[in-house]
């Protein structure tokens, strides 16, 4: 029997020949990441266990993301815990505010994460990173602990659902209405334990911004991975980032999938997910007229250097609808930078809209942007749970930067197109 | 080893933003956390929980976020063991690790309503709710995991 990419990448770091699905076994890690609000928890597990060094200082990323730059004193606490900490092992990837980025973004970006790669993170979009072609998935602080110490994760060999891909995405679809479309046709639980493969001659047309954007929300389908075959956009985008040697696994010609559904690219519409849960989704003419508070465009999912561009496209010489506030977060510097030298920061401001360092604030209602009771957000981001984005009874509607950039500017949820023309 | 308590039911998808919302992730305190675990979707929750009482909820419990302090929260309020009939695979993992014990069961999932008195009996799986006098089977934990518990959580059965 064939084995799935996943497969194939989790029997190599088990030092096996094959897996099956079900098989329980231990993996070697490439790379153990945490952010601010899981880390702490994995350092007071670490101690309390008396772990007294890590197992490789090159192989950890630390990345002070969430509550950053610290919105109260219990936060900054928590920072100031994982700086001495990173501090007295000489955590390599430590990321605090001024080089820090949204984790997600950030790891590919620099080239600490790569394909053929075994990745945990506690943080459940640690599944970005499939769109490299590695294995990576979500875990939690003790799994950190564990991890930081030894250098291993126990994993169950995850069995398999895949996506054919073809054709084209039209003009303003976006990788996000790729997998808001999925998750709606699955469900939030429709991959619960398995991974979702995605390949296909429809993979060349999509960037490696889209793709990350559509494996950051396998974990929203219930996945424990999203994972991409590797073509050339992904040997492309790891060039000058990716100084090592990877390894590029492909899945067996009779590899055994539960379920395989073919995707035409060009048949994907502008998608929302309406409140409670990413899988309510609509596509834009199915939406009514659906009048907004606020929008927030950036993200893990959605805050790297083509979503910014788009929205910056979209709100060129135009202005925010009066009554609507509007968030941009670059995801990283890097991203942040370019938006300065590009004009993009300057079309945003212009608009009326508030633009902010890296920070995943408000999509877990951390700060920078939190609603009100009864209010609506159009966001970026990857969740519309109860009180994600503040009051229990406020709502998100989760959408492509296109649409938020869409929906800012008509104060309720539009086709970009429809501006556009 | 037996468990048994009174129900507190929940339905499908309940993620870990309403187990825990994560205004509350400023703090790692486990009393702290527990004093706000469940609000967003029952506000009686944290006044009604005794010691040993039991959750029961339906499918995809605990998706979304790997935050630990989800079960930290749980277990922290005082519940001895939480049903669903499918877990999200993260929860699952966190709950573990941390030693909250947790059982599949589809039938006991439908079969117990909130407020009824369930005894478990971790050896056997035997899930018995005393108000219906029905008995459901669990899904028995597989050896490799079994391990971890007895062994006292993931980090404990490292050291050792």
């Amino acid at each position: 029997m064939g084995m799935t990419m996943t497969q194939k990448i989790l029997a190599a770091h088990a030092g096996l020949e094959s897996v099956t699905a079900g098989q329980l076994i231990k993996c070697k890690l490439d790379m153990v990441l945490g952010n601010d609000v899981t880390t702490p928890v994995a350092i007071n597990e670490f101690n309390k266990f008396g772990f007294t060094q890590v197992f490789d200082k090159d192989k950890i990323s630390m990345v002070m993301d969430h509550f950053t730059p610290n919105k109260d004193i219990k936060s900054a606490e928590h920072t100031k815990q994982c700086r001495v900490f990173a501090g007295k092992y000489d955590i390599t990837h430590y990321y605090d505010v001024g080089d820090m980025g949204i984790e997600h973004a950030l790891l590919p970006e620099k080239g600490i994460v790569a394909s053929g790669e075994c990745i945990i993170g506690a943080d459940s979009h640690t599944c970005t990173y499939g769109a490299l072609g590695a294995f990576s998935t979500g875990v939690g602080s003790t799994d950190m602990a564990a991890g930081m110490a030894t250098g291993e994760a126990w994993f169950k060999v995850p069995s398999a659902i895949k996506f054919n891909l073809t054709g084209k995405l039209n003009e303003y679809v976006m990788g996000k209405d790729v997998i808001l479309h999925i998750i709606g046709m699955i469900g939030v639980d429709g991959a619960l334990y398995k991974s979702m493969e995605f390949m296909g001659e429809g993979l060349k047309n999509l960037s490696m911004d889209d793709r990350l954007s559509m494996a950051n929300m396998a974990i929203e389908a219930g996945a424990k991975n999203g994972i991409f075959a590797v073509d050339d956009v992904t040997i492309e985008y790891q060039k000058g980032r990716v100084d090592r040697e990877y390894k590029i696994y492909e899945a067996d010609a009779d590899a055994e999938y539960e379920a395989v559904y073919d995707i035409d690219l060009s048949q994907i519409k502008p998608t929302v997910s309406f409140p409670h849960l990413p899988e309510n989704t609509k596509t834009t003419d199915e939406c009514g007229e659906v009048k907004i508070d606020q929008v927030v465009i950036g993200s893990c999912t959605n805050g790297r250097s083509e979503d910014i561009e788009m929205a910056a496209r979209i709100m060129k010489g135009r202005h925010i609808a009066k009554g609507v506030r509007c968030i941009v977060i670059p995801a990283t510097q890097a991203v942040y930078m370019e938006a300065m030298q590009k004009g993009w920061l300057a079309t945003f401001i212009e608009a009326g809209c508030a633009v902010s360092t890296p920070t995943c604030g408000p999509c877990l209602g951390g700060h920078m942007g939190i609603l009100a009771q009864g209010e609506r957000a159009v966001a970026t981001t990857n969740r519309n749970f109860v009180g994600r984005m503040g009051h229990p009874e406020s709502e998100v509607y989760l959408a492509s930067p296109a649409v938020a950039a869409a929906s800012a500017i008509t104060g309720k949820i539009s086709d970009p197109s429809e501006i556009m023309g | 080893m037996k468990v048994c308590g009174k129900v507190h039911k929940y339905g499908d998808n309940v993620d870990t933003d309403v187990i825990i919302p994560a205004r509350y992730l400023n703090t790692a305190d486990h009393k702290e956390l527990a004093a706000h675990c469940m609000e967003d979707i029952d506000t009686e929750f944290v006044k009604n929980v005794k010691e040993g009482d039991i959750m029961v909820a339906e499918q995809n419990f605990g998706c979304g976020s790997s935050r630990e302090h989800a079960p930290i929260a749980i277990k922290a309020s005082g519940i001895s063991c939480v049903i669903a009939s499918t877990f999200a695979r993260i929860f699952y993992r966190n709950a573990i690790n941390i030693g909250l014990p947790i059982l599949e069961c589809d039938a006991a999932a439908k079969g117990i309503n909130a407020g009824d008195e369930v005894e478990i009996n971790f050896d056997t799986g035997v899930i018995t709710n005393k108000t219906k006098n029905e008995t459901y089977q669990a899904q028995p934990f597989p050896e490799f995991i079994k391990d971890i518990i007895n062994k006292g959580g993931l980090l404990n059965s490292l050291k050792n």
